[in-house]
């Protein structure tokens, strides 16, 4: 007892964060790891050991489907949110001369993390939808006569949402990884006879890698997890895992199977995540 | 020798008040060592990196041989650097690293395995070939920046503060060691120091820069012990300065009142009678007279302080008006606390005639 009191304050500060960890953390992964092999038995679930759940996953079509379209559209939004955060995080840390604009422009990126991201969510179906602000400049510049509603409600709509959404997260790490090359390196490149596109691919590239590693994964798992945006812009065909496995706990009854799809995905971010982190631990003993 | 470098007028101005390098103009021949000397903020490394490329002046020309490459970018120069903390990929081998600036030269594979395995046992470390930079120390490291620098085989190689990042021991052994490739491989070296000791010990000619301009080169012994300013003889060696005036100023000698005595000197310049002066005296010039011992010139004070420093004692001697010079003197062979100049005590101090620096005006340094 005695020892207890001594070491109260270190039980409460360590004590606290591991109950609530275990409690609604691990304990609710245990549940649904438990679930994933039970049975389901209309209108309830039966206690069992069988790999039913995960056998219908890898081989109906409807959920090997909608698998394959998660991941593409993942790896869509991935792609596209390099291919827009590169150059701007490049330009911010090589070409920006003035370093307020730099700090306000690097703001500018982050801010929107700090609304709603349901509201942001929801602005793009103001701006793609028949009613929306792109339809209105299309028909008052004359493009089109009539609104479309082919901006909407379709993959193409989503990639947009999860682009926007994320995109922060794919510039703060190459910005980073972009701010810790020393310009003493690109000086060499180009003293030993090296253009400025010769000393990107062989310097900047590289050294840029641990940072772009990080942006794809982070981009990656959140597209891969995401639940509003197919919900909102995402329209009929377009449901990702997230949406199937809210409706097994749903509207279908079969947690079995929902927690068995849910396994499978964090089994999928999980790879791809300790991957990243190979990859960047590598870059890093490669580091300066 | 034909000149290989030459400055002609260069300035950089950053802004009308922010002035990098103003107006200088400087040859340099083919085969050189030239040492850029100065404290920070002097120019010499902006002077350096205008060289390089890396910066463009505001105005005048950079020719190297006969070419003009004032704009032209690092990349389409033939001059190579070695950084000051060695700028080496962290990304390549060491290999890799040397190789890097053959890329351009589209040589077939042997003939870059040869040359890279060439430089790289001149600074022997071709062992190394294999290994990351990380995996190296900061000497070995300075020497891959150097074989990566020269397997290009520049006509001129560019050395910004080489050898700042080494320790002490370390930074003597490379003094000399580059001093050595120089001549070997017989390139025109071109290098940024504000270490006196190294500008001394490496090169040809020693260049001290003051406030972006040139303040005085030529040969090291020619600087040290012919200084055109306060400002070269106390950047180059150490020098206690005494304010004077001329009493007499005629026929390159001139007597000189200092300190309540009166002084003869070898001036460089023309002295008028009156004229306020400052007298240079080097410490290691100035001896502690024993009894009965006389010199050229003799100046009387009082011990205030003696620092032992191994090689020997440098004592600070408080003159009859206060004024305060410096005297170093080599150990006795058996060192014993009664010979030892004592704090407080008397002393007479003598100087060569030639061992004195005359210069115009007062100084206060």
């Amino acid at each position: 007892m005695s020892i207890l009191r001594r070491n109260l304050p270190g039980v409460l500060v360590m004590g606290i964060p591991v109950l609530w960890i275990a409690l609604f953390m691990l304990l609710p992964y245990g549940i649904i790891v438990t679930y994933s092999f039970w049975l389901k038995k209309y209108p309830t679930f039966i206690p069992a050991f069988q790999f039913g759940n995960y056998i219908t996953i890898f081989t109906d079509p409807q959920y090997v489907l909608v698998f394959l379209r998660t991941l593409k559209i993942s790896i869509l939004v991935s792609i596209a949110s390099f291919l827009l955060a590169y150059p701007f995080a490049y330009w911010l840390v090589f070409r920006c001369r003035s370093a307020a604009l730099r700090t306000w422009l690097y703001m500018a990126v982050i801010a929107p993390l700090w609304v709603s991201y349901l509201l942001r969510a929801y602005i793009w179906k103001t701006i793609l939808g028949t009613e929306g602000v792109l339809n209105s400049f299309l028909m008052s510049i004359g493009l089109i006569d009539e609104p479309s509603s082919l901006f909407l409600y379709n993959q193409f709509a989503m990639v947009v949402t999860l682009t926007y959404i994320f995109i922060p997260f794919m510039v703060m790490p190459i910005y980073t990884a972009l701010e810790k090359i020393p310009t003493n390196l690109t000086e060499a490149s180009a003293d030993l006879g090296m253009g400025p596109w010769r000393s990107f691919w062989h310097v900047t590239l590289p050294l840029s890698l641990p940072g772009v590693a990080a942006g794809f994964t982070l981009t990656f798992c959140l597209s891969f997890g995401d639940f509003i945006a197919p919900f909102l812009v995402g329209g009929p065909d377009g449901n990702l895992i997230a949406n199937v496995i809210a409706t097994q706990f749903g509207a279908a009854l079969n947690w079995p199977l929902g927690s068995a799809l849910a396994i499978v995905m964090l089994i999928v971010v999980l790879t791809i995540v300790s991957l990243s982190d190979r990859m960047e631990r590598k870059g890093l003993s490669g580091g300066i | 020798m034909a000149a290989i470098i030459e400055l002609e007028n260069i300035s950089k101005h950053y802004s009308p008040t922010i002035i990098g390098v103003d107006n200088v103009s400087l040859t340099v021949e083919d085969g050189e060592f030239v040492t850029l000397l100065g404290p920070s903020g002097c120019g010499k490394s902006t002077l350096l990196r205008m060289i390089g490329g890396f910066e463009e002046p505001t105005a005048g020309v950079i020719r190297l041989g006969d070419q003009d490459v004032t704009l032209d970018p690092p990349y389409k120069r033939e001059v190579n650097m070695v950084f000051q903390d060695y700028a080496l990929f962290p990304h390549m081998t060491i290999g890799e690293n040397v190789a890097y600036g053959l890329k351009t030269f589209k040589l077939d594979k042997n003939t870059v395995r040869t040359r890279v395995k060439d430089a790289l046992t001149l600074v022997g470390l071709y062992e190394k070939v294999n290994q990351r930079p990380q995996q190296l120390s900061g000497g070995q490291r300075q020497r891959i920046a150097l074989a990566r620098a020269i397997v290009r085989r520049p006509k001129v190689l560019l050395l910004d503060e080489p050898l700042s990042a080494l320790d002490a021991k370390l930074r003597e052994q490379m003094q000399i060691e580059l001093k050595h490739l120089h001549e070997k491989i017989g390139i025109t070296f071109i290098m940024v120091t504000h270490d006196q000791t190294e500008a001394l010990v490496m090169s040809d000619r020693v260049v001290v820069m003051e406030k972006g301009r040139i303040a005085q080169q030529g040969r090291p012994q020619d600087l040290y012990d012919h200084p055109a300013t306060p400002y070269v003889a106390n950047f180059i060696g150490t020098t206690t300065f005494l304010p004077g005036t001329v009493a007499d100023g005629a026929d390159g000698v001139a007597t000189i009142d200092v300190a309540g005595t009166r002084i003869s000197a070898h001036p460089e310049i023309e002295l008028a009678k009156g004229a306020t002066v400052t007298v240079g005296l080097r410490p290691e010039k100035v001896k502690l007279l024993a009894e009965g011992e006389t010199a050229e010139n003799e100046l009387e004070g009082k011990i205030t302080e003696v620092i032992y420093y191994g090689l020997g004692l440098r004592i600070s001697v408080a003159l009859a008006d206060g004024s305060k010079i410096d005297a170093d003197t080599l150990l006795p062979d058996k060192l014993s606390h009664s010979t030892l100049p004592q704090v407080g005590a008397p002393v007479r101090l003598g100087v060569a005639t030639h061992n004195i620096f005359v210069f115009e005006g007062k100084v206060t340094p």
